[in-house]
């Protein structure tokens, strides 16, 4: 009689797999109304696949015949996606009820979204990777849609499924020339084939460059960024709020994990693709946010700027550049997370606001609002001595150590035009005059700004060598020979 | 007292006062009050501690001393390590000192938003004390880009009527070149595998390398210095920035472009000091001439003032080149004076301004007679400012000069045109605000100095005559370090195989300079 196989590695996603479809049951059964006890369902559940996370095994362990594994990079990076998830989910209640959009499916679609990105950085083989990715994708399409009856957030919707599909369509497309030109879809298999040295053939290039398409597009790299600004700013703020953080902490976890395990051996090969999409991204994200009004729109390039600097250090393709990535975007988290707790309250009259000059004079009605978006702001231009400085300071050390000293100086200089939209806002909150103030912030959207806040500084100063560590374990384990 | 970690002290009680400020509540009126005593009393209390510095340092020691060193982030070497030396020392005290003067000058002028206004004080200084005292170069980079944030805040919020233009430009200037210096920083991180300032001192970098992080600090520090052709900043930072802000620019922070100029360029980059010294007394020259020659055609007293900070601080780029005993032991108490000396002209302009709401000085014309007391003060500080003998301002422009004329004559010569502009515009702004007829009626019904506004500038005339009659009681803290510093670096150049073997002598003034043996090797 055949025994299951040991399926304990991926006991999380089995979890969370089982909470999904048993929150959509509940609320099914309790009908309209039980959004909040749905979401904090949810985030009970995130919470508990957080806890396995942190006390399962660290080792690498391979399941589901070798589609599937889980090591120490893979944990680091689900604990980043679990938190942002669960944050996102409990920002988001207030704003679903205010505005009319108060249904269970939302948390659940999180839930399976999240359940998507976990699988997506686990996965050891290209299919499980497509599988991951497509199983996320779907979720966020409908989520992008949510606000059906305002054109907007449809337009979003569908211009964020059109751009997917195709980029899925890139990503497939490369993986199949990786199978046909080398006969194998596994990472570990791809790994040992070109651990020789010897130049793959042309079709795996080819391939490997459209896998990083895809993965590029799923992660906003200029040139596969045009999408974002759009579905930022159409999708409703809640679903923004979670668009900037877990998909993009889960997508950059993928990338790094494709091209150092499997494509590892082709450094030279893919390094100036990332090296021109890394540049590319720092300029785009720095000079088109200066244009703009809405805030979101705002936040988009600001984002497509970031992950930029992140991939500063994959470009560097070493241990020192993976760990630099994984700090990087620990930061990041906190950033964002915070900065939308304060753009999902921004409220006058009832009706929710999203230009910046909303914010003008907000230092004088909202103190601690305004000076946590200060700290939010400042710490995104990477101005020392908050937390964004070191999610900078490290990725650049890498990008030094591996000679990159063209992308370094580049990426410096444009972190200093970036410098200029992140100063606007405070300018606008603290220089301007007060026009309207803003309505008094909710409670959870309050301790979410505060706790990001105080993660910048100085939680972050006291506990950084936990985290530090942490990343270094798990971006030894993507190294590990 | 001295098993207290002092330095830490000094540098973190003013943010436990902001933190105080902080949680104040009540009415405008209350808080504001409360806000100006417990800004005040912590920046006394800081002061006074950081006395204590001073009295447990051992001046002939001319290494780290009060060094305290903790494990912060070990898995990248960082570590938390603080220290002062005779270079720095003086400028923590500077710090500390200004403080509670910029608390006193702000007391009634700055009305609007008191509270957040003494955070942002007490935050500056906490940044600068911190900077001064870091001995990890990611400390020392946290802070010195920290001072950004309390000062953008400071010109921005409760500036003058172009403070956003004034604002934005000082940040992203000072910004950008800092930018580059952090490249150069995790260069030597990766060269040294640490990031301990004391282990980069006497780690001897490569030639090449050090070119180029020669030139990465060095844009960093010249923007903060500043140094023609980047110094374009300052003039609108100063004029626009409130008299408390202009206080701690002048005062402070362009100390810390010269602190970091001989603490990272001159001391871990000999190399790089030799190959550069030439440009330097150019741009030095430049700076002085050009600045001085701006100031006399400015029309607004503040803009003046900051010109004239452009040019003064010619001087001790220049002096710091010039590495010798002469140029460096100038170069830091032209700095000192120059702290002292800025600080109190632009309290003297803060002492009009407030009063008349206006920086031009064909609005007034005739103080002396209504404003005796005022006169008096003004005039202490503008002749220091012009250099004569026995205020602050003499010791350090004369021993810059002779440094100067030990290594080339046409430096000393050009700079030696600075002070004679520098007499001219100093006396026509003294002309313009204090003789003449009192006509005006607005300016005949100015009152003169109060007594708080006394209390600040009695221990700066003090400061500034001590310095000028007896400039040894500041220079015997500093001399050893100078002098380490000036044998320590012909014993890199010898390494490096850039000069001959030659005897030492550093306390004669008879001393072929340093650089001048350099050039002459180069040639």
């Amino acid at each position: 009689m055949q025994t299951l196989p040991d399926l304990l590695p991926a006991l999380p996603e089995i979890v969370l797999a089982c909470a999904g479809m048993a929150l959509l049951m509940i609320g099914v059964f309790r009908g309209e109304g039980s959004l909040r006890l749905v979401s904090w369902l949810a985030v009970a559940a995130l919470v508990v696949v957080g806890v396995l996370l942190v006390q399962g095994p660290a080792e690498r362990a391979v399941t589901f015949s070798g589609l599937f594994v889980s090591d120490a990079f893979g944990i680091f990076a689900k604990l980043l996606i679990v938190t942002a998830s669960a944050l996102s989910i409990i920002l988001s209640m207030n704003y679903l009820e205010r505005e009319q959009l108060a249904r269970f499916e939302y948390p659940v679609l999180l839930v399976f979204a999240t359940l998507g990105m976990l699988a997506m950085v686990s996965a050891n083989n290209l299919i499980s990777l497509y599988i991951g990715l497509e199983l996320q994708s779907l979720s966020l399409y409908v989520v992008a849609a949510f606000r059906r009856d305002v054109a907007k957030s449809s337009e979003a919707g569908l211009k964020y499924f059109v751009l997917g599909a195709l980029s899925s369509g890139l990503l497939l497309y490369g993986a199949s020339l990786v199978y046909g030109f080398t006969g194998t879809t596994s990472f570990d298999r791809l790994a040992v084939m070109f651990a020789g040295g010897a130049t793959p053939p042309l079709g795996v290039i080819v391939g490997m460059v459209f896998v990083a398409a895809g993965l590029a597009f799923k992660i906003s790299a200029v040139p596969f960024h045009m999408w974002t600004p759009d579905v930022y700013e159409g999708a409703p703020t809640s679903v923004t709020a979670f668009f900037a953080v877990a998909p993009k902490v889960a997508a950059m976890s993928l990338f790094i994990r494709v091209l150092t395990e499997p494509f590892g051996h082709l450094l030279p090969q893919w390094q100036q693709v990332i090296w021109f999409c890394s540049l590319a991204s720092m300029i785009i994200g720095a000079l088109a946010a200066i244009q703009q009004t809405n805030i979101k729109r705002l936040m988009a390039y600001s984002s497509i700027g970031h992950i930029g600097y992140a991939l500063v250090g994959l470009a560097a393709g070493s241990q020192e550049g993976v760990r630099g990535v994984l700090i990087y975007l620990a930061i990041y988290l906190a950033m964002n997370v915070g900065t939308f707790a304060i753009i999902l309250s921004m409220r006058q009259q009832g009706r929710m606001v999203e230009r910046i000059s909303d914010l003008a004079g907000l230092s004088k009605s909202h103190p601690l609002m305004a000076f946590a978006m200060a700290m939010f702001m400042f710490s995104m231009a990477g101005v020392p001595p908050l937390a964004g400085f070191f999610g900078k300071f490290y990725v650049f050390m890498s990008a030094i150590q591996a000679g990159l000293y063209g992308l370094a100086i580049l990426g410096v200089l444009t972190s200093v035009a970036s410098c200029y939209y992140y100063l606007r806002i405070i300018k606008v909150m603290y220089f301007d005059d007060l026009v309207e103030p803003l309505e008094r912030p909710g409670r959870a959207a309050a301790l979410v700004m505060t706790g990001t806040a105080l993660f910048i500084f100085p939680v972050f100063y006291l506990f950084a060598e936990p985290l530090l560590s942490g990343a270094g374990a798990a971006a030894a384990a993507l190294f590990h020979g | 007292m001295a098993d207290l970690p002092i330095l830490t002290l000094t540098t973190f009680l003013p943010l436990v006062g902001a933190f105080f400020i902080l949680v104040i509540r009540g009415d405008a009126e209350t808080v504001a009050r409360n806000a100006r005593a417990v800004a005040l009393w912590t920046s006394l209390i800081t002061f006074i501690i950081s006395l204590f510095i001073l009295t447990n340092f051992d001046p002939s020691n001319p290494g780290f001393q009060l060094v305290e060193e903790y494990a912060w982030l070990p898995s990248y070497k960082i570590a938390y390590i603080k220290g002062v030396d005779g270079v720095s020392i003086w400028f923590v005290l500077a710090s500390t000192f200004l403080t509670p003067i910029c608390v006193l000058a702000s007391w009634t002028s700055v009305e609007k938003r008191v509270k957040e206004f003494m955070i942002a004080l007490l935050v500056l200084e906490t940044m600068m004390v911190g900077m001064f005292t870091a001995l990890d170069f990611v400390l020392f980079y946290l802070f010195f880009e920290g001072v950004l944030l309390p000062m953008f805040l400071l010109i921005g919020v409760w500036g003058g009527p172009q403070r956003v233009y004034a604002a934005y430009k000082f940040f992203l200037y000072t910004f950008i070149g800092s930018v580059l210096m952090l490249l150069a920083i995790l260069a030597m991180y990766l060269t040294t595998g640490t990031m301990d300032m004391r282990v980069m001192l006497d780690y001897q970098f490569a030639s090449d390398l050090q070119k180029w992080l020669w030139v990465a600090f060095f844009i960093a520090f010249a923007v903060k210095t500043p140094i023609w052709p980047l110094h374009t900043w300052l003039p609108f930072a100063h004029v626009e920035a409130p008299t408390a802000g202009s206080v701690m620019l002048a005062g402070v922070m362009l100390k810390m472009g010269g602190y970091g100029l001989i603490r990272a360029n001159v001391q871990m980059l000999p190399v790089g000091t030799a190959w550069a010294t030439d440009f330097v007394f150019v741009l030095s020259v430049v700076a002085i001439m050009y600045a001085s020659l701006v100031a006399l055609a400015q029309t607004d007293m503040k803009k003046m003032i900051a010109y004239s900070s452009v040019a003064h601080m010619g001087y001790v780029t220049m002096g710091i080149f010039t590495m010798n005993h002469q140029g460096l032991d100038g170069a830091m108490f032209q700095m000192l004076s120059h702290t002292v000396v800025s600080a109190a002209l632009f309290l003297c302009i803060g002492v009009a301004y407030n009063r008349l709401h206006t920086r031009e000085m064909a609005a007034y014309g005739g103080l002396a007679h209504n404003m005796p007391r005022y006169a008096v003060v003004f005039m202490v500080f503008m002749l220091a400012s012009v250099g004569l003998p026995g205020t602050s301002g003499f010791v350090g422009e004369f021993l810059t000069m002779l440094g100067a004329f030990q290594v080339n004559t046409w430096v000393a010569f050009f700079a030696a045109t600075g002070l004679v502009l520098g007499a001219a515009y100093m006396l026509l702004l003294y002309r313009m605000l204090f003789f003449g007829k009192l006509d005006k009626p607005e300016v005949k019904a100015m009152p003169d100095l109060s007594w708080q506004e006394m209390a600040y500038f009695a221990p700066l005339i003090a400061i500034v005559l001590i310095m000028g009659v007896y400039p040894a009681s500041f220079k015997d803290v500093y001399m050893p370090t100078v002098e380490k510093i000036l044998t320590d670096h012909q014993a890199s150049l010898q390494a490096a195989g850039l000069t001959a073997p030659a005897p030492v002598q550093a306390a004669s003034i008879e001393t072929v300079a340093p650089a001048a043996a350099v050039n002459a090797s180069e040639n």
